[in-house]
Order: C-alpha cells, then sequence, then structure tokens
C-alpha cells in the first residue's frame, strides 16, 4: 500500500508543473470565493450591528411631523412615565455620529461601557466618544470593538453641540406602552420600525455582485482543477494498470487516489484561505467605503478571521475537488485491469464528445430560455443564471470548432490551413480552460454592463430627483415660511410634504408634487395614461414608484389604496434604491387629505449661487438642514468609483484565473503536441514559424471565445437587470451597453492568451532538434 | 443616613476604595463644616456644590389586609465634578411579606426629566415623584409621593406630625474617627396613607414615614466595607436611626428622638450584632440583628417582614421593612450594604 | 545529389561528448538507392536527420544538389527540406490534425504546388480514406499516406529511417517498392536506414556503420 502510495505520488514529482496547476488552480478558486465570503460576512456583521444598535431595528419611534423634537419633549415623556431614549444622528467631518442618552439607551449593542474611572463624566461632558475604524471627531474618540468604521457613538448633548443643533431625531420607544404620545405631546406621533432589514434588502444587489463574482471565479477554478486531475489521472493509467496487475484492487487503488486528492486539496485549500484573506483585507476598505458611502450601512475596514471561515474555505475546496476528480475516480473504480495504456486519443471520441457537449449546452440554453420566459421569483433567477453559463461553456467548444470549420474553408496555404485544422484539433484539449476564458470573459462583460447601466441610470435619476439646486428644513413651519419669505423670487420655492401611510396595503411614504416644470420635464414615467401631469395637479390620480407598480401589478388606470383612499394610477416613475413603497398625489390634492403633514421641508430650484451662503447667515441653517444638490452627486460618483474599482479587481482576478488556466494547459499540451508539430517541422517549417502559429492559435481561440462571450455577458446582464434584480428588488434597471468596454476586454483576454501562450511556444522556439527527431525514432 | 451613592461616581475602583467609591476624595467639591445653619425651604432643594445628596423616603405600612408592607422612594444626585454634570438616579421599592418589587431610573440633569425644586418643593425622576403638598409650614410636612417599582407602583400622602430632626451636631453628621462628614437631617414623624398597586390588585395602606434629607462631598473611610442601617419607630413614640460602619475602622451611632422632636446624638453605648443570615442573591446577609442601646432601655430583636428585601440595581443592596420585639415593639427600616 | 565528408556528430552528456558519427563521407546519385545498415546506436539514424538537415553536425560537410547545408541557418534548411527533401520516418510521420487528403497534398503544396492527390491515392489505396484521419489509419496505410506525399512532393532526395520498422514483412515489402519506384521514378536519390538485412539486399547500394564509422 505504502509502496503505491508512493508510486502514485512520485507522479506529481516527475510532473511539477501539474502538481502546481492542481494546487495554484484549486487555491485561487478558493481564495476568491473565501474572500468575497469574508467581506461578506464581514459587512453583514457590520449591519447587523448598525441595524441592531440602540434595537433601532426593532423599536416603535416617536416622532413629530410638524416641528424638531426636543430633549424636552425626551424629558416630558419621561416624566410621563413612557421609557422612550433619543436618538441624534449626524455627519461630523466625514463620521458618522450617533447621539445617544447612555442612561435610558436600552443596555446592550452600541451602548458602550462607561465603567472605567472619569469616562461617564468625560463623555457626558462631551469630551470623550466611541468609534470604529477612522472615526474622527474634534473630540476624543476611543476606539471600541464592534462600532462600524467612520461612525462614532457620543453622548446626545454632545452630538447636538457637534452638529450645532438643539433637535434631537426621534425617541425611540421601549415596547409595552399603549397610548397615544399626543396625549403627552401634542401633535407627536409613532411611528413604526423601519421595515425589516432595509438596509439587507439595498445591499443584497451589491452582495448578490460579489457573491456571483466569487461562484464564477470558483467555477473557473474547478475548470482548472478538473482539467489538472484529469490530466493526471490519463498520464497515470499505465501505472494504474501496473498496479493493478500486481494486485492492487481497484477500490483500494481508488481509495488511495482519493486520499491523495484529498492531501493535495488540503494543501491548496490553506492556500487559497491564505490567499483568500489577502483578497479579503485588500478589497474590504473599498467595499466598505462603497457600501458606507452608497447606503450609508457601515462595514468595519478590518478583516477578522473567524475559525469557521477556514473550515468553510477548506470545505470549498474539498467540495470543488470532489466535484473536479469525481469522475475521474469513477472512471478509475470501474477501469478494468487491462485497460489501454496509451492516452485516449482525443479525436477518436472527439466527434461524440462535441456532439453530447452541443446536445447538452443546447438543452441547458432552452431550460434558460424557459425560466427566463416562465421562472418566478429568485431562484429561478439563480437557476437561469446557471443554465445560461453553463449552457454557454458546453456549447463553447462545439461552436468553436464550426467557427474554424468555417474559417478552415476560408483560409488558403497549406500552413493556415495546418494552423486552422490543429487549432480545431487543439479544442478539446483546451476546452476546460477555455471554457473557463468564457465564463470569466462573460462574467465581465454581464457584470460590467450591469454596473454601467446601474451607474448610468442611477445617476441620471439622481438628477431628475435632485433637479433643485437646494435642499432646506425648516426648524419648523414658521421658520420655512420665514426662508420661502426671505428667498422670495431668487428662486423657485418647492415645498416637500410626505406622510408615512399605507401605499397599496404595505407601509410606505406618500408625497405631494407641487406642479413645476422641473417634475413635468424631467421625471420619465415608465408607464402612464393621457396627460399624467395635468391629471395629477387636478387631483384625479396618484403616479407610483416602479416597486409597488411591479409587486401589486397595478399600472397605469388601476386603481391603488393610499392610506384608505382609492385613487387612479396616473403613471409609474422609477425609484431606485428604495425598498418601500412609494406614491405621489399633487399638492392640492395632498394638503386635502393630510393638512397635518410636516411642512418644514423645501426645494429651491435656482441659479443663484449666492443664495446657499444667505440662507446659511440669515438662519444659520446647521450643514444637515442645507444640503446642496452638487454635494450629494458628487457623493454619489465617488461611491461609484469605490464600487468600479471592487468590481474591476475581481474582474482582473477572475480574468487571470481564467488566464492561468489557459497557460497551464497549453504548458501540459506543449508537451504532448511534439507528435502534431514534429511533421510539420520535418517537412519544412521553422521551430520559430510553428512557435508563432502556436502564439497565433491560442489567440486565435481567445478572440472567438471573446467573440462569443460577448452575447453570453449581455445575456448575464440582462439576466441580472431584468430577472434577479426584479426578482430581488422591485426595480428593473434599462439595460445599456458599452461596446468599449468588450473591445477592450477583448484586448485583455487576446493578451491573456497570449502571455499564457508565450511560453509553450518560447519553449518549442527553443527546443533542441533532437527532441523532435526524437519523435520519429524514439519510444513514447 | 443613606450611604448608597451612584454607581455611576467611581464603578471601577468600587471594591478597592470603599462601597460605591464613597471613600474618595472630594477636590473641588465644598465640604461640610461644623455648626451648620440650615436655611429652609432652599435647603430642602439640591446642593450642586456637593457631589452627592439624596431624597429618602421610607415608609412601613399595614395593609388593609392585614399584612405589612414597605416602599421606597429615593432619587440621589451626584455631581460628576464640581462644575457639573449632574447626574440623578431614583430607586423605589416595594417590599411584601413574600415579594420584593425594585425600580430604578437614571437621568442626566438640565433637561427636565429628573431635579428637584425647592419651592414649591417638587422632586422627580421619569415618573418618579415626591410633591410638597402643604399649604402652610414647611414643605415637608405634607407630600405626596408615587412611583413605579417593576410590575407595581404606589401612590401615598405624606403628613407630619412633628419636626424635622437634624443628626449628629445639630445637621453635622461625622461618619468617621477621622471626621468625614455630612450634612443630615430628617422628617422621622409622618403619617402616611394611599394605596399600592400591586400585581394582584390594589392595596390599601396606612403606615408611618420616614425620610431623610443629606448631602456631601466625602463622607466614608477608604477601608469601610459598609454599613447597617435602622431607622426604627418606636411603639412608645420614640423614634430611632442607628447605623454601623463595618470595616477598617468600626463606627456606631445613633440618634435617639423623643416624641416631641427632641434630639440626643449617641456615639457610644451602641450594640449591634447580627443573629441570623439568609442567603440573598448568592451572598449571606443578615436578616435578624440585634440592636441595644442600653442607655435608653432599648433592646431589641429586629427581623426583616421579608429576607429577599434586594433592590437589585446597578449597584445592589438589601432596603426593606422591619418588625422589632423586645424592650419595645417597634417597626422601620433596614438598610445594608458592601455585603459580598 | 548527396555528398558528405568527414562527417562527426556528438551529443553532449552528463558524462561529456559522446561521439555518436567519427568521421562519415559517402555520395549518393540521382536514382541511386542507398540502405544504410547498423546495430542500435551505431549512429545510422543521426546520420540520417544530418543529411536532412534536421540537426547540425559537429564537424564536416553535407552537400545536397551542390549546396552545403553548414552554410545554412535555420530557416534556410528548413526551405531546403521543402524543395528538395522527403523524409519517411518508422512512426508520426503524419500530420494528425489533418485527415488523409491533406496529409497527402501537404508537402506538395508546401513547395508551391496544387497537386492532384486523387491519382496517387487511387495508385496506394488509399482512395476511400481521403477524409479520414491518421489515427483512424492502419499502421500501413499511414506509410503508405506518408510515402505518397512524398512522391506527389517529388523530392530530389528521399531520406527514409526504418519506414517499415513497424509493419508487418507483406505490408513492410508494398512500402519499400513504392519507395523504390519513386526513386527510379523520378531519378530523385534514396537513403534509407534499416536493420533489415533482407530489405537492405534490395535496394541498390547498401553501407554499414558500425560505432560511428562507416565499415
Amino acid at each position: 500500500m505504502r509502496a503505491a502510495l508512493g508510486a502514485l505520488l512520485s507522479h506529481w514529482r516527475r510532473h511539477p508543473l501539474q502538481a502546481l496547476t492542481l494546487i495554484v488552480g484549486l487555491a485561487l478558486a478558493t481564495g476568491l470565493w473565501t474572500g468575497v465570503q469574508a467581506i461578506n460576512a464581514q459587512a453583514r456583521t457590520s449591519y447587523d450591528w448598525a441595524a441592531a444598535q440602540l434595537g433601532q431595528d426593532s423599536l416603535e419611534r416617536i416622532v413629530h411631523p410638524g416641528r424638531d423634537l426636543a430633549l424636552a419633549d425626551f424629558a416630558a415623556f419621561r416624566r410621563a412615565g413612557w421609557p422612550v431614549t433619543p436618538v441624534l444622528e449626524g455627519r461630523v467631518r466625514g463620521t458618522r455620529v450617533i447621539g445617544i442618552d447612555p442612561f435610558t439607551a436600552p443596555p446592550g449593542e452600541g451602548v458602550p461601557d462607561l465603567s472605567g474611572a472619569d469616562d461617564l463624566t468625560a463623555f457626558l461632558t462631551g469630551e470623550l466618544a466611541f468609534g470604529g475604524a477612522g472615526a474622527a471627531l474634534p473630540i476624543a474618540v476611543r476606539r471600541l470593538d464592534g462600532v462600524a468604521p467612520g461612525t462614532a457613538v457620543a453622548d446626545i448633548a454632545a452630538v447636538q453641540r457637534l452638529l450645532g443643533t438643539a433637535r434631537i431625531d426621534r425617541l425611540l420607544l421601549l415596547p409595552g406602552v399603549e397610548g397615544d404620545p399626543a396625549s403627552v405631546v401634542p401633535g407627536t406621533a409613532r411611528e413604526a420600525p423601519p421595515a425589516e432589514g432595509d438596509l439587507d434588502r439595498l445591499t443584497d444587489s451589491f452582495h448578490l455582485n460579489l457573491t456571483a463574482f466569487g461562484l464564477l471565479a470558483f467555477a473557473v477554478g474547478l475548470f482548472i482543477v478538473n482539467a489538472a486531475i484529469g490530466l493526471a489521472f490519463e498520464q497515470r493509467r499505465p501505472l494504474f494498470r501496473t498496479l493493478r496487475a500486481i494486485g492492487l484492487s481497484a477500490r483500494a487503488l481508488t481509495a488511495l487516489l482519493a486520499g491523495e486528492l484529498l492531501i493535495l486539496t488540503l494543501v491548496a485549500g490553506l492556500i487559497g484561505c491564505a490567499l483568500g484573506y489577502l483578497v479579503a483585507a485588500a478589497l474590504l476598505p473599498g467595499v466598505a467605503a462603497t457600501l458606507g458611502g452608497l447606503y450609508g450601512a457601515p462595514v468595519d475596514g478590518g478583516l477578522t478571521l473567524a475559525p469557521a471561515w477556514w473550515l468553510t474555505g477548506l470545505g470549498m475546496a474539498v467540495a470543488g475537488a470532489a466535484l473536479a476528480g469525481g469522475q475521474s475516480l469513477w472512471q478509475l473504480a470501474r477501469l478494468p485491469v487491462l485497460a489501454p495504456a496509451m492516452p485516449r486519443a482525443w479525436a477518436r471520441a472527439r466527434a461524440a464528445t462535441l456532439r453530447r457537449q452541443g446536445a447538452g449546452g443546447v438543452a441547458l440554453l432552452a431550460a434558460a430560455a424557459l425560466l427566463g420566459a416562465f421562472g418566478q421569483g429568485l431562484g429561478a433567477g439563480f437557476a437561469l443564471l446557471g443554465a445560461l453559463l453553463l449552457g454557454a461553456a458546453l456549447l463553447l467548444p462545439p461552436l468553436l470548432v464550426a467557427a474554424l470549420d468555417g474559417l478552415s474553408r476560408l483560409v488558403r496555404g497549406p500552413v493556415a490551413e495546418w494552423m486552422v485544422a490543429d487549432a480545431r484539433q487543439q479544442v478539446p484539449g483546451l476546452s476546460l480552460a477555455l471554457m473557463a476564458l468564457l465564463l470569466a470573459l462573460a462574467a465581465n462583460v454581464g457584470v460590467g454592463t450591469m454596473v454601467g447601466s446601474f451607474r448610468e441610470t442611477f445617476t441620471g435619476w439622481l438628477d431628475q430627483r435632485l433637479a433643485a439646486q437646494l435642499y432646506v428644513t425648516g426648524a419648523d413651519e414658521a421658520q420655512a415660511r420665514e426662508i420661502a419669505a426671505f428667498v422670495g423670487d431668487r428662486a423657485d420655492v418647492l415645498p416637500i410634504v410626505s406622510v408615512q401611510t399605507d401605499v397599496a396595503g404595505a407601509p410606505g411614504e406618500l408625497f405631494g408634487q407641487p406642479d413645476h416644470p422641473i417634475f413635468r420635464d424631467e421625471w420619465p414615467l415608465l408607464d402612464a395614461v393621457a396627460a399624467p401631469w395635468d391629471r395629477l395637479h387636478a387631483g384625479e390620480g396618484a403616479l407610483l414608484n416602479e416597486q409597488t407598480a411591479r409587486r401589486m401589478d397595478l399600472w397605469a388606470g388601476d386603481a391603488v389604496d393610499l392610506g384608505g383612499t382609492a385613487w387612479e394610477v396616473l403613471g409609474v416613475y422609477s425609484d431606485y434604491g428604495n425598498p418601500r413603497g412609494q406614491a405621489i398625489l399633487g399638492l392640492g390634492a395632498f394638503d386635502a387629505a393630510y393638512p397635518e403633514a410636516d411642512r418644514r421641508r423645501l426645494a429651491l430650484v435656482t441659479g443663484d449661487a449666492a443664495l446657499r451662503d444667505d440662507l446659511e447667515a440669515r438662519f444659520g441653517l446647521p450643514p444637515d438642514r442645507l444640503v446642496d444638490q452638487a454635494g450629494i452627486k458628487r457623493f454619489s460618483l465617488d461611491v461609484f468609483e469605490q464600487t468600479f474599482a471592487v468590481t474591476r479587481a475581481l474582474n482582473v482576478l477572475t480574468l487571470g484565473v481564467a488566464g492561468f488556466a489557459l497557460w497551464a494547459s497549453l504548458t501540459t499540451l506543449g508537451t504532448m503536441r511534439l507528435p502534431q508539430v514534429a511533421p510539420v517541422w520535418a517537412l519544412g517549417l521553422t521551430r520559430r514559424a510553428i512557435a508563432l502559429s502556436d502564439l497565433a492559435r491560442a489567440t486565435l481561440l481567445a478572440a472567438l471565445t471573446a467573440a462569443l462571450a460577448v452575447p453570453v455577458g449581455l445575456a448575464l446582464a440582462w439576466v441580472l437587470l431584468a430577472v434577479v434584480n426584479v426578482a430581488a428588488f422591485g426595480w428593473r434597471l434599462p439595460m445599456l451597453v458599452y461596446p468599449g468596454q468588450w473591445l477592450e476586454l477583448a484586448l485583455w483576454a487576446l493578451l491573456a492568451a497570449a502571455l499564457a501562450a508565450l511560453v509553450p511556444a518560447w519553449r518549442l522556439w527553443r527546443m533542441a532538434p533532437a527532441r523532435l527527431v526524437g519523435v520519429f525514432a524514439g519510444e513514447r | 443616613m443613606r450611604w448608597l451613592v451612584l454607581w455611576l461616581l467611581f464603578p471601577a475602583t468600587a471594591q478597592a476604595q470603599g462601597f460605591a467609591g464613597l471613600g474618595q476624595g472630594g477636590e473641588g467639591f465644598a465640604l461640610p463644616a461644623p455648626d451648620p445653619t440650615f436655611a429652609f425651604p432652599e435647603d430642602h432643594g439640591p446642593h450642586p456644590d456637593y457631589r452627592i445628596e439624596w431624597w429618602y423616603l421610607t415608609a412601613v405600612l399595614d395593609g388593609a389586609d392585614g399584612r405589612t408592607y414597605g416602599i421606597q422612594w429615593t432619587l440621589f444626585r451626584s455631581a460628576l465634578t464640581p462644575e457639573g454634570p449632574q447626574v440623578w438616579m431614583g430607586h423605589s421599592g416595594i417590599t411584601t411579606p413574600d415579594a420584593h418589587f425594585t425600580g430604578e431610573t437614571l437621568a442626566r440633569g438640565g433637561i427636565g426629566q429628573a431635579g428637584v425644586t425647592a419651592a414649591p418643593f417638587a422632586a422627580w425622576i421619569d415618573d418618579f415623584a415626591m410633591t410638597s403638598t402643604a399649604t402652610d409650614g414647611d414643605a415637608y410636612d405634607a407630600l405626596a409621593v408615587a412611583a413605579r417599582a417593576g410590575a407595581a407602583s404606589y401612590a401615598l400622602d405624606l403628613a407630619a406630625t412633628g419636626p424635622l430632626v437634624f443628626h449628629g451636631d445639630d445637621g453635622f453628621s461625622v461618619k468617621s474617627e477621622s471626621g468625614q462628614a455630612s450634612y443630615y437631617y430628617s422628617q422621622p414623624f409622618y403619617e402616611v396613607a394611599g394605596t399600592l398597586s400591586l400585581p394582584a390588585g390594589d392595596v390599601a395602606v396606612t403606615g408611618q414615614g420616614w425620610l431623610d434629607r443629606e448631602w456631601s462631598s466625602q463622607p466614608l473611610e477608604g477601608d469601610q466595607e459598609g454599613w447597617d442601617w435602622f431607622s426604627l419607630h418606636l411603639d412608645d413614640g420614640h423614634r430611632l436611626m442607628a447605623f454601623r460602619l463595618r470595616g477598617g475602622s468600626p463606627f456606631l451611632y445613633a440618634t435617639w428622638i423623643a416624641p416631641d422632636g427632641t434630639v440626643e446624638a449617641l456615639y457610644d453605648g451602641i450594640e449591634i450584632e447580627p443573629l441570623e443570615t439568609a442567603g440573598v442573591e448568592g451572598r449571606d446577609v443578615p436578616v435578624r440583628f440585634r440592636l441595644a442601646i442600653p442607655a435608653k432601655g432599648v433592646d431589641l430583636e429586629v427581623a426583616a417582614v421579608n429576607p429577599d428585601s434586594w433592590q437589585a440595581t446597578l449597584f445592589p443592596y438589601w432596603e426593606g421593612p422591619v418588625v422589632a420585639e423586645g424592650s419595645h415593639r417597634a417597626r422601620g427600616y433596614l438598610e445594608m450594604t458592601g455585603y459580598e | 545529389m548527396l555528398r558528405v565528408r568527414d562527417l562527426t556528430k556528438a551529443f553532449d552528456t552528463a558524462d561529456g561528448p559522446l561521439p555518436v558519427l567519427r568521421g562519415v563521407s559517402l555520395d549518393l546519385a540521382p536514382g541511386e538507392t542507398l540502405a544504410l545498415t547498423g546495430e542500435s546506436g551505431s549512429g545510422k539514424s543521426t546520420l540520417l536527420y544530418l543529411v536532412a538537415g534536421l540537426d547540425a553536425p559537429s564537424s564536416g560537410t553535407i552537400e545536397i544538389g551542390g549546396r552545403a547545408l553548414s552554410e545554412m541557418d535555420d530557416a534556410a534548411r528548413a526551405r531546403l527540406r521543402r524543395a528538395e527533401v522527403g523524409l519517411v520516418f518508422q512512426q508520426f510521420n503524419l500530420i494528425p490534425s489533418l485527415d488523409v487528403a491533406a496529409n497527402l497534398a501537404f508537402h506538395a503544396r508546401l513547395k508551391g504546388g496544387t497537386p492532384d492527390v486523387a491519382p496517387m491515392a487511387e495508385r496506394l489505396g488509399l482512395a476511400e480514406h481521403l477524409s479520414r484521419y491518421p489515427e483512424q489509419l492502419s499502421g500501413g496505410q499511414q506509410q503508405r499516406v506518408a510515402v505518397g506525399r512524398t512522391l506527389i512532393a517529388r523530392p530530389r532526395l528521399i531520406l527514409a529511417d526504418e519506414p517499415t520498422g513497424n509493419l508487418d514483412e507483406a505490408t513492410g515489402d508494398a512500402v519499400l517498392d513504392l519507395l523504390r519506384e519513386a526513386a527510379e521514378g523520378t531519378g530523385a536519390a534514396l537513403m534509407m536506414v534499416t536493420h533489415s538485412e533482407r530489405l537492405a539486399g534490395r535496394l541498390s547500394r547498401r553501407l554499414h556503420l558500425r560505432g560511428g564509422v562507416l565499415a
């Protein structure tokens, strides 16, 4: 047994490249997967912390639609026996600061331990805050584990001073109190806690992308592993036969090989985990910045390593290797003792294999089409993704062969014909690597298209939404009226009014919209009755956001229930990033229905650049009360750049993995290909010409693969945008195509292929003639 | 004297520095001085220059159901530094023979959630309130008091049948051999009537109450561990306050109060010894004492109405009604701190 | 046609240079058929490869049609092989990725011709196999394709290295007949390495190599 194991393992010593391929492939697959998982896990832990902080995810709130709440209101509720605690959030120099009252905050998450000597004093006097990484305030910030990066917790009075305000955002109400808060403080109302997991749902989109990328990278890696294992088994067939002939049972041999595979897998898995850690550590700051900026979701930029993380990584590696090696082991277990020792000729099974692959690919694509047409929900969306990608991968070899057949009829001259014919013959040997390349390229095209579409749509939508130049909130309605009077005709003053109410039966938000060209002209409607704006302002109906329209299947002309009143749907508008229902009434109709709504917010449409400063000087508005459009847009764009940085990094990594697969395959094939090139050389082609043709051939195959990857990637993008996104988030993004991106990507693919082929080609060029001659004379 | 003070003050060093850190220095704070002159109603209100201060009411009550009850209403004020901030803590307790309810709440000063005003007198934190209902005379002559304690609550009216009494030397109360002291006076003559709202239903109660007022800045020796404190209403109309400070330099004191309010401060001849302990919250706490002042003909065996009168607050302690037999029949309140 | 003078060849090994040819001189005239025999390791295959320009000698000269191989670079030698030399080996003669028809035509097309392979295929009994791939042929069929390719290309020098080594006697004889015919029919010179005395006897001349020199 030991001798047999030694004999088996000696193969790897003689073929270190194969061992390297296997280990690196598996390590890359595991690494990218675990890296992405680590990022996701880290982010989710951070959200949970943020959402659970002070129980904000579960506690009812008390709000005042008509004016700011102050600490005096808090005291009034407390003295009436209401268990409330105040919260004020804001941003100070880029740090998100949360003001709490340490005496009444529910114990647990987010309430720092103030038992250290003088800590309470320092906290209450506003000299001490507690923060995550990177949190910086004009006061001392002590690092506290579990607090999100860029976030600090301080005493509420300290935060009021920092923000230059006397208000609080809301009162959180501990459970168990009945009654109407207006009986304590007139005008106040209860508000349900934010719908469950808003943040999760918002950021799901981002994590979905990361997970999809992780999975693709893993799949790409498995192709490499599969190829390496298959080759190692193939090459050792004579050895297997010998071992079997001297009395080793098929079961024992299979067990030995499985054990060998397990050892290699564990080594690779450990390397992969370490790699994943590096990937995650390198990408996490970008991810954290993206999520923080995009959704206000705090994510700790530092990575924590849990033992479970390593175990999961190793588990994935073992599962992957089992998947990749299972077929080979299965075949081996059934190998007759006297199976031919010669490597199976590729081409002998070529036609049948191609037919099988083609049939499988077509079947999968048909399944994908059916899922696309009739599938419902996220599960179907992912099944569709899987069927699409696997189907495309399986179709790649037959399509490549067909393309090369077509090409062979076009080319002239024996060398060119030979080159094409040889490329055709190489397809089966390279098919796994090329499939990996296809998946990597398709993923790049798909995700690039999705991200690009998202960016363009979102920023365009932001332009519509932020059509006004300034957004002002008065301390109360009186100040809002003063501001409006002060502005006079220096700007169009548009009130922003809204109430929390049920929209089509689910908690949502209802807005009143004034009649102004920025709405009529700038807001595209996805679906509308005739003259929707005129009818809106005539009070004849409402506009509905896309999420609600899709969820409830309510479109122009249907009736929708808004807070107990039925309205006709006049149109449907895009509302990205908002998981809740939303609707818009004309301002007149809104005012009539909701006279009590908060009337402190104003949008100012103006070209007057000095207005902002004048308002600030006149009313002393704190920064969060006077927001300019440019700032928001700049911020949003920064956020997208961050997203791109992460996506690009993952793109490059995936492509790198595919390039490695190609290199490994070409290098392995390089040694096996001598019988292919030796006759050509003997007949009068120089080694240089043959090497160059090898380079050209690899590039040609990559080019054909890239050409196929574009439609597959677009299909992928379509599935992500039109199926997965709609199922997951309720809105559909228009798909925008970026041919420039494809071209760039194709060039990268060609470069990757050329680089992958370079070393084998160079070797061929420099190969001693004696080795080539040996083909004709030597034993094989 | 009620020595419990805010866990907030020096919680990290509490164990090394005496109970709840009371042994630490009071630098920068005003310090009690001998021969005080009290001015009312001002001194019923807060003294923010001093580190700690409390309004501390206990009452032992007879229920219409024939059972004995006790209630506690306490508001602590603590200045974290001489310049502030002021922090308030309210404790409430309701003891029945077989149950004990605890309420606790904390608040910052300055926003109206908690505070004390001298005229008209009102002390409050959240919905714990003690308000003067006196129309003339001293503001403490008549009080309305209400608080929640867990699942129970109470609302009581108090009427004083005697004057304010001043402990120690005319209200300058020395706490150790080395001279730590506080200002300390009481109103021990309350007749109480009102209602306890217990989970099982309302109970009408009447009884006797005792209000302590005390403020200081540095009251306890560093090596003192805790105290056993008694306030008793004797059946002959006398009132007795007695305590012993346990630890390195034990210190005993008693105030003997005649039915007319005449006060005698006793620094020796006081015997306080535990007779029986009970396991409460994982520690042994005395629940029966011998309390004797031979010079006054007092020799009592004092027993807890409910041995489980445990105030499971941030800084836990024992506080509950007691009944006494022996030279007199008596009842009142016992507070014990520092038992580990 | 072929002129070899004082040819030596040594291979670099771990134990120093290993001389394989120690000074070989020979001439071959058009139409002449030469059998090169010798023990395993006598250097007969090496001599053939040097003559084909597949490898470079350590010293000595080779002239084909009056042109010295030693004066040529890799590319020129490749051109010479294309134009003047036909090679038939014991195995792996054919280009696996091309079918029989393309293999037959390949050499001639490399020379720039546009050959019609049908008559030759007919003659070699390969007409039905034109669209097959080498691996689908038997060893004898493969060698016939290799010979046919050489015949179609009409080289002036045919070099064959154990062309029948993998074949049974009858098939081997048929292949040899084809090679002889090619030489005799086109006036090409044939040099064939073989260890078979019987086959050697069927050629017009024979030389025996022993220890790197002609015996």
